[in-house]
């Protein structure tokens, strides 16, 4: 089991509370890193408007992120892409039951606030938009919502890890409905965790350090992670999903869901092919369900998407030295 | 066969740490059995006792009535089949539910326990909180109650046991072989509810 206790224990974002005659305490490790797990085996989907957060709930979405424009609209308008209208992030809030979520851009404490005080569920430090400090993400501890972060190997999320993110995703290359970038970088963080759990196996606490070293992290996180086989929080997969086979080749991959960005409402037959992206996401082991998945959605009405290879902007780039 | 057969729905939401929990309070109690991750009918006819974990409840719903799952567990539920519902999984249970904000809802539920539940009773995300709760009814006097986005129930009818209250709202029930609660204990390292609920699978047997 993925433990739910982070390094610091009482940091800044913990409140504690009397209610009544209960001392109560919010902002935990436990509580943040709890509501990820609640959200394991589900399809998190990008949306811009109320009627597609409703269309995404009653398909059987975990949640909802709330952007401004779609990664491939970001992508194609250029300028400075920042955080959603908060009155349509409430809107959003007040006409569907799950989960809603919304991006900040990275390092950028006070939009991260100003969500925060909005009472979003989580947080995406997000580097589909414009980075606002390229150097450091926010120190996530100090708040008591969680946080999500993008990595695109192990270095990258387990120093995100550090920072107070409660949840992990691939970065892949967001707007593209390119899904290549996603399994490169998962299969990154699983050859690398394969490899420290080798060491780990061994008891080379020496090489251990090293690795530590290397990725910029501290000996206690990777000996945690090293001993799990695994990231110590949920991970989720996502960039350029844009079909159920797409959604259930990552779950193979070891992802514990998936976020689909520009994949379903760029797409024509959007209601279809959110309804079978979490049909191959909850039944991916069993290939017939997903050949039925797949079989709701026309190719011909995807969205054309882009090849990697050619971008002017590689939004995985961004954020991912710090 | 030797032993309970407990299954964990394996539809979304957080499946593993139930495994873990439940396993771990078989293994204390000293008892033979197997806990297994479930997901289609047939897994589900087997079975001498089943969780409904923590997810979402939209969604755990939807996908089991989608491939036939909802029904079979109504029917094991009516042949008097233990089942304890977390969080989502109570929700699941019952025969009502609203949402705080968003108000009457139009989700599948399996219709059995007679309560009415407030979805997201403690608000959202931010509002998630950690406290020690009892439930002396079933002799647990302390227990770690983790709440995330939790729900509460709002009315229960004449059979249903409340066995315990946060500030006078209503977090967990009994109702004859249904066991819901609005924390979750899988979260904790504390196993003495899944303790409980195995031994209400192992009096049925």
């Amino acid at each position: 089991m993925i433990p739910l206790s982070g390094d610091l224990g009482d940091t800044k974002g913990v409140v504690k509370e009397n209610v009544g005659s209960f001392g109560t305490k919010r902002g935990t490790s436990t509580l943040k890193r709890g509501f990820a797990h609640m959200l394991k085996n589900g399809v998190v989907m990008d949306v811009t408007t109320v009627e597609q957060a409703q269309i995404a709930e009653d398909a059987g979405a975990v949640a909802v992120m709330v952007l401004d424009k779609l990664p491939s609209d970001v992508r194609k308008a250029g300028g400075v892409a920042r955080t959603a209208s908060i009155r349509i992030i409430q809107e959003i809030m007040d006409s569907v039951t799950i989960p809603v979520m919304a991006k900040c851009r990275i390092g950028h404490v006070y939009e991260a606030m100003v969500l925060q005080e909005t009472n979003v569920d989580m947080i995406d430090e997000s580097e589909v938009l414009t980075p606002a400090d390229e150097n450091h993400h926010i120190w996530k501890w100090d708040f008591t919502s969680p946080f999500v972060n993008g990595a695109r190997n192990l270095g990258e999320a387990l120093r995100r890890i550090e920072e107070g993110a409660a949840m992990i995703r691939t970065k892949g290359e967001p707007g593209t409905g390119n899904v290549a970038e996603a399994v490169i970088h998962i299969k990154n963080v699983n050859t690398e965790l394969r490899r420290i759990k080798s060491i780990y196996d061994a008891g080379d606490e020496q090489d251990l350090i090293s690795v530590a070293r290397e990725l910029k992290v501290s000996y206690s996180i990777v000996e945690q992670t090293a001993s799990l086989g695994r990231l110590p929080v949920v991970n989720f997969a996502a960039g350029g999903i844009s079909t159920p086979a797409d959604a259930a080749y990552l779950m193979t991959l070891g992802c514990d869901g998936v976020f689909v960005g520009s994949g379903i409402f760029k797409a024509d037959d959007a209601k279809e092919r959110a309804q079978a992206i979490v049909l191959a996401t909850t039944f991916w082991e069993d290939p017939d369900k997903v050949k039925e998945a797949q079989k709701m959605i026309d190719e011909r009405q995807s969205m054309l998407g882009l090849d990697t290879k050619n971008l002017e902007l590689r939004m995985q780039e961004r954020g991912s030295t710090a | 066969m030797s032993g309970v057969n407990i299954g964990i729905l394996a539809v979304q939401g957080d499946v593993a740490e139930n495994i873990l929990a439940t396993k771990m309070a078989i293994e204390e109690l000293g008892m033979e059995g197997i806990v297994t991750e479930v997901k289609t009918p047939e897994q589900i006819s087997d079975l001498d006792g089943l969780v409904i974990p923590g997810g979402e409840s939209t969604v755990i719903g939807t996908l089991s009535l989608v491939n036939g799952s909802l029904k079979k567990i109504k029917e094991k539920i009516a042949s008097g089949m233990p089942v304890f519902g977390i969080c989502a999984g109570m929700i699941l249970l019952s025969k009502k539910a609203k949402d705080r904000v968003v108000g009457e809802m139009d989700q599948p539920l399996l219709d059995f326990l007679d309560v009415k539940i407030e979805r997201n009773a403690f608000g959202r995300q931010k509002d998630s909180f950690e406290s020690e709760i009892s439930m002396d009814k079933i002799g647990i006097s302390k227990f770690p109650g983790v709440f995330i986005r939790a729900p509460s129930i709002i009315e229960t009818g004449k059979d249903v046991e409340v066995l315990s209250k946060f500030n006078e709202k209503i977090i967990a029930v009994k109702q004859g072989n249904i066991l819901g609660t609005s924390f979750h204990p899988e979260l904790t390292g504390d196993v003495s509810l899944h303790k409980y609920f195995v031994s209400m699978i192992k009096k049925k047997n």
